[in-house]
């Protein structure tokens, strides 16, 4: 399916949850590989759009190739999913941006079990809950590490554990 | 007996003749097969270093001495100067005795070991019934070891090794008991004397014209139920003394060092030594039961050409040890275990069985 | 009185005061009390291939369950990527996949061309396949070997390191750095290849397929190893597109699934090589002996791919190997791009805001995911095959990391 396609179907199914389609498809060659996205402005409906992904006849996305956050440094964060099909290979990026003093958004890691460290990472990294997540601990970072360094804001502490931490 | 009674004439001219130069002959005496053990240790280790080197497309140690030659003195000299730690949490007594008892285990094997027709530490006519049960000291040992280190890798490493050896005595013992049945004795200075006369002779080969009766024709019929108690005796000593493709208990890969995970210094360096020491102790039984001991290939041989021929047999066995050490991955506990229960066992029975019917029939 | 019965004795009359002392009944196995034993495999553990801990839940030595910790060896890749030019990000970039620090620069620089628009001269393309590919026979030697070492055959790592070696040896002569290169840059390379690698690769191929032979009769086709690996840590094909594996992982499952097939970069659809998927022929599909398997089989391929090239490959194309480099590098939107690594698809998710510094660099490392699937085919095996099913996953943690 192309990328209106799946679009208009989307649109009628989830309506106004699904915003605007950013295209870029028209300064770039490589097709696959677009900078193109889908905005979600509904964060509710994250794991039902993401369920009806996998599952809908035609769409079966049943690869979520990359869970990836980001700081828009205006007071918002996204949550970017990259899925695709191997099936019928053709893939999808959809953004959901979130304020950013009460980030959360519904895990999809029950779609996708991929998502379960790469919504650790996402927590860990950028402080996003993943609601209804199942193992909802730091990935990387120890467990009391204060803040979460990926936040454009972040300010890495003078002293962790009695040590100096800018040497 | 004659050495033993040599060096006693020599301290007697020297002290006086009595209890005191009995006793100091007596430790002379068992001192010959310690330093036969470290001499041959210091070759081993070069050997296992040049020819896994070798094995490996690659020159091993080549700084120490000529072409390497002195890397085992150096690395002992390192060992002996490493702290010798004692982890905290360890059962102080059990982890401290742990490598004398298998050191022990391993030295007291040699005591029967036949080196030529003259030199032998005590003649004694169960030599191969002791030689089997002062191997099972080895089990004790490891257990000591494992459970006295309060480590988890080592307690791992140690109730494998208590399952592995265990079981692996019995084919070992059935492949032991075929030899035993034909040759119809169990002091093993007997059993070398009666394969003198060459390699047709060996037990390997049905053993001496006398025993398989009608002129060594039936020699033909023995040979295969030999040949399969050998087999079983070499899988199973490799098992025994813990070497690949068995060696589950030490699996570096998996359970760190095993049973001596915590062992450091001069312990540790026991522990290699016994492992050296009971590698040529398999190894010279096997060639004294089946390879005709320090009796020469080629005809009649001299007592002491004797030592020289049961010494080649037994690094003969090393080597072949060392060479499957650095080719064959290891098994898995429960493979191991396997090709003990169902593969060696019923093999050794039926070759016990065959070997009985067979004396009987034939003589 | 010896000092144990004594003791026995003050138990059992602590027990039962006022009981008469009786025997004590006979346990039964099944009332036996046993407990789960929780062991700690690494961070410092022969055969963690690094850094990675496990908390790994025993009964006995059979494996109830894996937790994997990760996170030793972090090294703030985004976030310094954050903080550097598009072109300062190259060498933190190889310092990820250390193991195989050639794919992922390719994957970098291509994504980053990709956003600008770079026509890259043939001539680089080919030298940058051809180095990919070479990385990718590195990569794999180093993975067959290190599984054969966990399986417990020393031999075999050794022979594939010396042939490494010449492969080390050709980097090293046409960028001066055996493991860390910095080689691949946006738009074109560092140095052009040296003389002697095109010569150099001729012998090797060679050299390669006989390797390839003799480790297939030593390791892969050893009773021993077979049956220590085949059927062991046996993952399904829908879980693993499901949970993420890509790389030999997904394609030991049967899935053909390959980058450089189903998403063409570069120029990996000039040449022509299969995508080498496990078998049933030998060992269940998807288990540890299929992984190990496809590993080798992509050896060979990658040997095709690299005749090929030196077939193909502009000998006389004197073109500057530099002169595609833009002199501004501020790209402006975002992009994810893909490309085939040794141990699976490594993608780049890039978004810059028309700045010399990225605004974000999210690498997606396919050990990071193939791992993910660790505790999910190693339950209920035993501890020794653990350690097989980790060794066939060939993780590197400085990707996992980052």
């Amino acid at each position: 399916m192309t990328h209106s396609e799946i679009i208009v179907l989307l649109r009628s199914r989830f309506g106004d949850a699904i915003g605007q389609w950013h295209d870029m498809s028209s300064d770039n060659a490589y097709q696959r590989q677009m900078g193109s996205y889908l905005d979600v402005t509904e964060p509710g409906v994250i794991q039902k759009l993401a369920f009806f992904l996998r599952d809908e006849k035609g769409l079966e996305f049943n690869n979520l190739i990359l869970l990836s956050t980001l700081d828009n440094s205006d007071g918002s964060l996204s949550v970017v999913y990259h899925v695709e099909s191997t099936q019928y290979q053709h893939e999808l990026t959809f953004k959901v941006t979130l304020p950013r003093d009460n980030a959360k958004v519904p895990t999809v890691c029950t779609v996708w079990s991929h998502a379960n460290w790469h919504e650790r990472e996402a927590w860990d990294m950028m402080g996003i809950r993943f609601e209804g997540h199942p193992d909802h601990r730091r990935i990387l970072l120890e467990e009391d590490y204060p803040g979460h360094p990926l936040r454009k804001d972040f300010r890495e502490p003078d002293f962790y554990h009695g040590m100096k931490v800018p040497y | 007996m004659q050495i033993l009674q040599a060096i006693y004439e020599f301290f007697a001219g020297l002290l006086k003749p009595g209890m005191l130069s009995l006793l100091l002959s007596i430790l002379v005496y068992a001192a010959i097969p310690l330093v036969f053990i470290l001499l041959y240790a210091l070759v081993a280790i070069l050997g296992e270093m040049k020819i896994s080197a070798w094995l490996q497309d690659r020159l091993g140690p080549m700084r120490t001495g000529p072409k390497g030659t002195l890397q085992p003195i150096a690395d002992i000299m390192k060992l002996l100067q490493k702290e010798d730690t004692t982890p905290t949490a360890a059962d102080r007594t059990l982890y401290q005795l742990a490598p004398w008892v298998i050191f022990i285990g391993a030295y007291a094997a040699f005591a029967v070991l036949p080196f030529s027709a003259v030199y032998i530490g005590a003649r004694i006519n169960t030599g191969v019934f002791y030689i089997l049960s002062i191997g099972s000291l080895t089990v004790v040992s490891i257990l000591l070891a494992g459970w006295g280190s309060n480590n988890k890798y080592s307690l791992i490493g140690a109730m494998r090794s208590v399952a592995q050896i265990i079981s692996y005595e019995i084919p070992v013992a059935l492949a032991v008991l075929t030899v035993v049945l034909v040759a119809g004795s169990m002091d093993l200075q007997t059993i070398a004397n009666l394969q003198g006369g060459g390699i047709q002779n060996w037990f390997l080969f049905g053993g001496p014209k006398r025993i398989a009766g009608f002129g060594g024709s039936m020699n033909i019929v023995l040979t295969p139920v030999m040949l399969i108690a050998f087999a079983i005796y070499f899988v199973g000593s490799l098992a025994e003394t813990n070497r690949v493709p068995f060696d589950v208990p030490e699996a570096e890969s998996e359970l760190v060092a095993g049973y001596h995970t915590e062992y450091s210094g001069m312990k540790f360096a026991i522990f290699f030594l016994a492992e050296y020491a009971s590698m040529f102790a398999v190894g010279s039984i096997a060639a004294t039961l089946f390879l005709g001991g320090w009796q020469s290939p080629f005809g009649y041989t001299s007592a002491t050409i004797g030592i020289f021929w049961f010494i080649l047999k037994g690094l003969a066995f090393v080597f072949v040890q060392m060479w499957i050490r650095w080719t064959l991955p290891r098994l898995r506990v429960d493979q191991v275990m396997n090709v003990c229960w169902k593969v060696l066992i019923p093999f050794g029975l039926v070759a016990v069985v065959a070997a009985s019917v067979l004396t009987v029939a034939l003589k | 009185m010896p000092e144990i019965l004594e003791r026995r004795t003050i138990i059992h009359s602590t027990l039962h005061t006022s009981a008469p002392i009786q025997e004590p009944e006979m346990v039964e196995p099944r009332r036996l009390h046993t407990e789960e034993m929780v062991l700690n495999v690494g961070p410092q553990h022969p055969s963690t291939h690094g850094v990675l801990r496990l908390e790994v839940i025993l009964d006995g030595e059979l494996v109830v369950d894996v937790i994997p910790h990760i996170g030793y060896l972090h090294r703030c890749f985004e976030k310094h990527a954050e903080h550097m030019t598009y072109p300062q990000v190259i060498p933190y970039v190889d310092r990820m996949d250390y193991i195989a620090a050639m794919s992922g620069e390719h994957g970098y620089v291509t994504a980053v061309e990709r956003m600008m628009n770079i026509e890259v001269p043939e001539k680089v393309e080919y030298i940058r396949v051809l180095f990919a590919e070479l990385q990718r026979i590195a990569s794999h030697s180093i993975a067959i070997g290190t599984y054969g070492l966990d399986a417990g055959a020393f031999t075999p790592f050794l022979y594939l390191f010396r042939d490494r070696e010449t492969i080390l040896e050709m980097f090293e002569k046409t960028c001066g750095a055996r493991f860390l290169y910095n080689y691949m840059w946006i738009g074109g390379l560092s140095h052009d290849l040296h003389p002697d690698v095109l010569p150099m690769c001729r012998e090797f191929v060679k050299q390669s397929r006989a390797t390839h032979k003799e480790i297939n009769n030593l390791l892969t086709f050893n009773h021993i190893f077979m049956e220590r690996t085949a059927g062991i840590g046996v993952l399904d094909p829908q879980v693993a597109i499901n949970g993420g594996a890509s790389g030999p992982m997904l394609r030991a499952c049967g899935v053909k699934w390959d980058v450089r097939k189903n998403d063409p970069y570069s120029i990996y659809d000039r040449f022509d090589f299969d995508v080498a998927v496990g078998s049933s022929e030998y060992a269940t599909l998807g288990d540890s002996f299929n992984r190990h398997w496809v590993r080798m089989q992509e050896w060979e391929q990658s040997l095709n791919i690299i005749e090929q090239i030196l077939e193909q490959y502009p000998i006389n194309d004197t073109t500057d190997v530099q002169s595609a480099i833009p002199k501004r590098i501020k790209p402006d939107g975002e992009i994810y791009s893909r490309t085939e690594t040794p141990r699976g698809e490594l993608g780049f998710y890039i978004v810059g805001k028309g700045d010399v510094k990225p605004w974000r660099v999210k690498p997606r490392s396919p050990a990071f995911s193939n791992l993910s699937l660790l505790p999910l085919i190693s339950r209920g095996y035993l501890i020794a095959d653990l350690i097989v099913i980790l060794g066939s996953i060939d993780i590197v943690l400085g990707e996992i990391d980052r």
